[in-house]
Order: C-alpha cells, then sequence, then structure tokens
C-alpha cells in the first residue's frame, strides 16, 4: 500500500507534461539572455585573479593568461586612493540613505495633507519631472549654472557685487552640490512610492482617531508613520543592499571628469570605469569584484538583520 | 445609512489642517516644483537666445534675445542630429519591444504554480538581483565574446531584461489571472503560446503598460551603453551625442554637410551654445510632454513593485 503510494507519487514528480515542455520553450529566450548577460560576467569575474591581455578571443584570454593570485587586490589595496574612494562611495551612500529616506516621507506626508487634491496633482507631477531626465541633460543644466564665464551662478554672484567661482575647480562645494542633485532627482520618485501606500491606508483608522481625539500629529505618529513601515524597511534594504554603488552618472557626468574634484567625486564606479578605459583591466576587475561581493554580503546581511527584528518586514 | 457619507465628509473637513499650515506647506510645495521644472526652462531658454548674446553676457533662465537660429542651424546641417534621433528612436522601439516580451514570458512562466522548471527559474531570475559579474567581466563579455562593439545591439540587448520587472510581471500575473482562466483554455486544447499570447497578454495591458513604459523611457535616456560600446559616431544616439557636444561643442560641425564653406568658416558661423541646448530639447522635451500622461501606470509598477511577491 504504501509502496504504491510513493511509487505514485515519485511518478507524479518526475511526470513530464506537453505544457511543461511549452512554457520552457517559452522562456527560453529569457533563459539565453540571463546565461548571456547576467551568468557568463559572474564567471567573467576570474579576470579579476588573472594577469588579464586584451587580445583576440575573449576565452583563450582568459585561459591563457596566467593566474595572479591577489596580486590585483594588493594593487587595489595599497593604491593611495583607495581609502579616499571608499570614503567617498559610502560616505555619500550613507547621506543619500537617510535623507533618501527621511525627505520623501516628509514631503509625501505633507503632500497628503494639502487641502486641495488637484494642486497636490500638479506638484507632484512637476516634482517627478527630474527623474526622468538623464545625467547627460542633467550636466548640461549644471554647466548652464556652474559655468565660469557664462553661468548662471556666477552673473547671479555678478550682480551681488561677488567674485566669479570657478566651479568645476573648487572641490569644497561639490559634497554639497552633488547630495542636492541627488536628492531633487529623486524625491519625486520616492514620495510617489510612500504616497501610494498613504492613500491606500484605510480611512476608518483616522475616523477612529478623530473621534478619539486626536490631532493631525497624533495621527500621523501612531497611523501613518506605523503604516509606512515596511516600505520603508523595503526601501532600506533595496539601498543599503547597494551601498557600494554609486550613481555613476551623478559623480562623472555632473562633474565633467574634472580632476581637481578627484577626491571629493571619484567613487568606485567612476574608478572602475576610467581603468577599464584606461585599459588597466586588473585593478578595476579587482575593484569589480570587490564591489560585487561586498554588496552581496550586505544585501544579505540587511536582509537577515530585518529579518531578526521583524519577519514580516524582510525582503526575501 | 445616507447619514454615513455626510457625517464623513464633514469629519474630513473638521479633521483638515488650519490654513495657515496648509498656506505653508503649499508655499513649500511650489517652490520645489519650480525648482524641479527650472532645468527644462533652463535648456529651453538657452536654445532659444541669440548666439551672440550669449557669447556677450552669458547664459539666462529666461529668454531675452529670442533666435530659432540653433534650430535652423540643426535643420539645415543636421544630418549628425537626424541619424543620432534615428538611432534614439529605433534603440528605443526596437528595446521596448523585445524587452516586453522577454519580460513578460519569463514573468508568466514562473508565475505558473505547476510548472517543473519554476523553482529553477525563480532562482535565475533572483540571483542576479543579489549578485552580479561587474561592469568589467561584463565589458569583455560582451564586446570579446559577443561581438557587440560597435554594434546597435549593443545600445538594446543588455538593458532587455531586469529581474525587477520580471518579478513585478510574475506578481502582477499570479494576483490578477485566475488559475480556472488557464486551466480552461488548457481544456479546451489551447497550447501555452496559445493562451499566453491570445488570453494573458490582452487582459495584461497594466503590466504591459508598465514595463513597456519603464524600459521606453531607460532606452531613450540611456547614455552609458553608448559611452562604453559605440566609437563611431554614425550609431550616435542623442544622449551620445549631446555627451560629445558637451565636451566638445565644434562635434556638430565635423560631420555637417558644409554647403561650399570650410571647416572653419562652418564652425564660425554655427550657433555652437544654443546648438547644444537645442540637442537637450530634443531629448527632454518628447519625455516632458509624454510622462504627465503616463505617470500614472508608473505609480502602478512602482506600487506593484512594492508589494512583496
Amino acid at each position: 500500500m504504501s509502496t504504491k503510494l510513493e511509487r505514485s507519487k515519485s511518478r507524479k514528480r518526475i511526470h513530464w507534461r506537453k505544457q511543461d515542455s511549452e512554457l520552457t520553450l517559452l522562456a527560453l529566450p529569457t533563459l539565453i539572455w540571463y546565461i548571456l548577460f547576467s551568468f557568463l560576467p559572474m564567471f567573467g569575474m576570474v579576470i579579476a585573479f588573472k594577469n588579464f591581455k586584451i587580445s583576440g578571443n575573449f576565452i583563450s584570454n582568459v585561459l591563457n593568461s596566467s593566474w595572479v593570485g591577489f596580486k590585483n587586490f594588493e594593487f587595489l589595496f595599497k593604491s593611495n586612493d583607495a581609502w579616499i574612494i571608499l570614503r567617498n562611495t559610502i560616505g555619500y551612500n550613507i547621506i543619500f540613505i537617510i535623507l533618501g529616506i527621511v525627505l520623501p516621507v516628509m514631503f509625501a506626508i505633507m503632500i497628503s495633507l494639502l487641502h486641495s487634491r488637484k494642486a497636490s496633482k500638479v506638484y507632484q507631477t512637476m516634482m517627478f519631472l527630474p527623474y526622468f531626465l538623464s545625467w547627460v541633460v542633467v550636466s548640461a543644466v549644471g554647466w548652464a549654472f556652474f559655468s565660469f564665464d557664462k553661468g548662471i551662478l556666477n552673473q547671479f554672484l555678478a550682480s551681488l557685487g561677488h567674485d566669479a567661482v570657478n566651479w568645476y575647480m573648487e572641490p569644497q562645494y561639490w559634497p554639497y552640490i552633488l547630495i542636492f542633485l541627488n536628492i531633487w532627482k529623486s524625491i519625486g520618485y520616492g514620495m510617489i512610492i510612500y504616497l501610494a501606500t498613504i492613500t491606500g491606508i484605510d480611512s476608518t483608522y483616522y475616523e477612529a482617531a478623530v473621534i478619539d481625539g486626536a490631532s493631525i500629529w497624533q495621527q500621523t505618529r501612531f497611523i501613518t508613520l506605523p503604516m509606512l513601515k515596511l516600505v520603508i524597511v523595503m526601501m532600506f534594504i533595496l539601498s543599503v543592499g547597494r551601498i557600494f554603488y554609486t550613481d555613476f552618472g551623478l559623480f562623472y557626468q555632473v562633474t565633467r571628469d574634472s580632476n581637481s574634484l578627484y577626491n571629493v567625486a571619484t567613487t568606485v564606479d567612476v574608478l572602475v570605469y576610467k581603468q577599464l578605459k584606461t585599459a588597466t583591466v586588473g585593478m578595476a576587475s579587482a575593484a569589480a569584484f570587490v564591489q560585487s561581493m561586498l554588496g552581496c554580503i550586505t544585501i544579505l546581511s540587511a536582509n537577515w538583520i530585518v529579518k531578526k527584528i521583524d519577519s514580516d518586514s524582510a525582503m526575501i | 445609512m445616507a447619514k454615513t457619507p455626510t457625517y464623513q465628509s464633514g469629519l474630513e473637513k473638521f479633521n483638515r489642517t488650519s490654513n495657515g499650515i496648509n498656506a505653508l506647506f503649499t508655499l513649500i510645495f511650489i517652490l520645489m516644483a519650480i525648482a524641479c521644472v527650472v532645468p527644462v526652462i533652463v535648456v529651453l531658454s538657452i536654445s532659444l537666445t541669440d548666439e551672440s548674446y550669449i557669447r556677450e553676457t552669458g547664459y539666462s533662465i529666461l529668454p531675452t534675445a529670442l533666435s530659432a537660429d540653433a534650430y535652423a542651424y540643426i535643420a539645415k546641417q543636421g544630418t549628425m542630429i537626424l541619424r543620432a534621433l534615428g538611432v534614439s528612436l529605433l534603440v528605443t522601439v526596437v528595446g521596448t519591444v523585445l524587452g516586453v516580451l522577454l519580460t513578460t514570458t519569463m514573468g508568466y512562466v514562473i508565475s505558473r504554480p505547476g510548472y517543473k522548471l519554476k523553482n529553477f527559474l525563480t532562482w535565475v531570475v533572483f540571483i542576479p538581483m543579489v549578485f552580479n559579474g561587474g561592469l568589467v567581466s561584463s565589458y569583455f563579455i560582451n564586446t570579446n565574446f559577443l561581438g557587440l562593439k560597435n554594434s546597435v545591439w549593443a545600445l538594446i540587448l543588455p538593458l532587455a531584461v531586469s529581474s525587477f520587472n520580471v518579478i513585478i510581471c510574475k506578481t502582477f500575473f499570479r494576483s490578477t489571472i485566475p488559475d480556472g482562466l488557464t486551466e480552461s483554455a488548457e481544456i479546451d486544447g489551447a497550447s501555452q503560446f496559445r493562451t499566453f499570447f491570445s488570453i494573458i497578454l490582452p487582459i495584461s495591458l497594466p503590466v504591459l503598460a508598465t514595463i513597456g513604459l519603464f524600459l521606453c523611457f531607460g532606452y531613450w535616456n540611456d547614455w552609458f551603453q553608448s559611452m562604453l560600446y559605440i566609437d563611431n559616431q554614425n550609431l550616435y544616439s542623442l544622449q551620445a551625442l549631446l555627451n560629445s557636444l558637451m565636451s566638445n561643442a565644434d562635434a556638430l560641425a565635423r560631420n555637417s554637410i558644409s554647403m561650399g564653406i570650410s571647416f572653419a568658416e562652418l564652425v564660425a558661423t554655427m550657433p555652437k551654445e544654443s546648438a547644444r541646448m537645442a540637442v537637450a530639447i530634443l531629448i527632454v522635451l518628447p519625455v516632458a510632454c509624454a510622462y504627465p500622461f503616463f505617470q500614472r501606470y508608473f505609480i502602478t509598477g512602482l506600487t506593484i513593485g512594492a508589494v512583496k511577491g
């Protein structure tokens, strides 16, 4: 009896139906895409441990180039800039994560309290616009403001009787400019995510609160914010997982790759790109390798910590 | 029963923030909204300003000495711009169609409960979300192994699929399409292809629109792939063209049909500053006009993505 049941069970497990073949065929193009563009590069990472030469066929290159162990990493971490680049990458990201959660949540709550629905829609639409501008366009806009001889900011300074500032040569302003631009570009997006959640909150909660005499501030503190927690945590995990990645466009395009801004605007992505272009492949691949490894570890541990604290909020 | 709505609206009114706070918030949002739109106005006004005026007094937020020279120049000499526009359009259209197909098929397949390879494929989609090969390795695979250097496919293929979009699709199919629908199609003898293309896709317009729009704007705004893989000026997209104009405003002249005049003359007569911004307008204007109409689809997409899959 039991063997029969087991047999039928196992037959059911290995039974491959016609529709399984069809579904596999349907997924095949995307599966090939994943193999070529996601999984092959993962194996390609071995070049971080090799003395890779750019010539001819990729596979023969990988097979023929000699193993150098951790030499590439040694060079990377021994270089004087390693500290500056790590500081920039993580420092900016910590600021972006904090401001990127606090400000959109604050403005989403504020905009949900406006009396006029129509006006709030208009503001939302206008504030979403920078999200759709490419960094090349933003860099052109930046040039219109910061250019030394024609820039709008310098004309403004001149009209106040100040000297013109050569913005692209003065590193002290750029941390603020970069932080401002990052917030400016992403605030509309963040605001809409949180606002969608706020408008989804059951209005009876607020009615009950009003009957109990709760003020707007108390309603926000005890109803809106707790309801937003799940989304906030999710956005947090996503951004912490990308703490070793930065927006290449922001740090490379907007600063116009100015050498004077090297110390305040070089992040891991910029380093990797520049080295790739100057054909220092060993160090570039070592840097990219460290970046993906650390990125993977951070996203998994952020998720693990969140799971420990509150299992419902975890993503994976 | 009839009393409830009046009570509710009354409550809402009673629960409003005070007029003072409302005015303050409104002011803050008006200022922020203006700050977000200013860039487009600046770019537009520079593109419409007379070149000699820019040379004398610099850029300005509002157009002062109006002139359409830059656009006239583009229309007259702009083979390079027209080609870049063509590349941008081609990449956007082909990329969006291909991306939607690849994304929705995978999303559909891993949303089918009884499918044998479901777990395997779900891992295939999931792993790249936490781990990737990095820029250097991808670059060498794409150029040396797949031979995509200086090919229009380098602008299309790497961006076609994102695991995030696949998960959005999967969540959508899982939550909105009843199992009975696919089962009955199966009983009627429809193949999975037929079921997917003639039953599932037509009723999945919201998610198709969402994914399609994400892809469409992504392709139109992409400049990084061009920077990595394209050296051939004939394959420049609008973004790549603007990028090269930002570092060298003469780049346009080099590729223009010089109608009997020398290169030096051409460079001297072309409206460099305003032409640069006119190209930016060619990029921005379609986006700025289109996105308000599609905003609700984006919001759908963002909120589907925000729900745990």
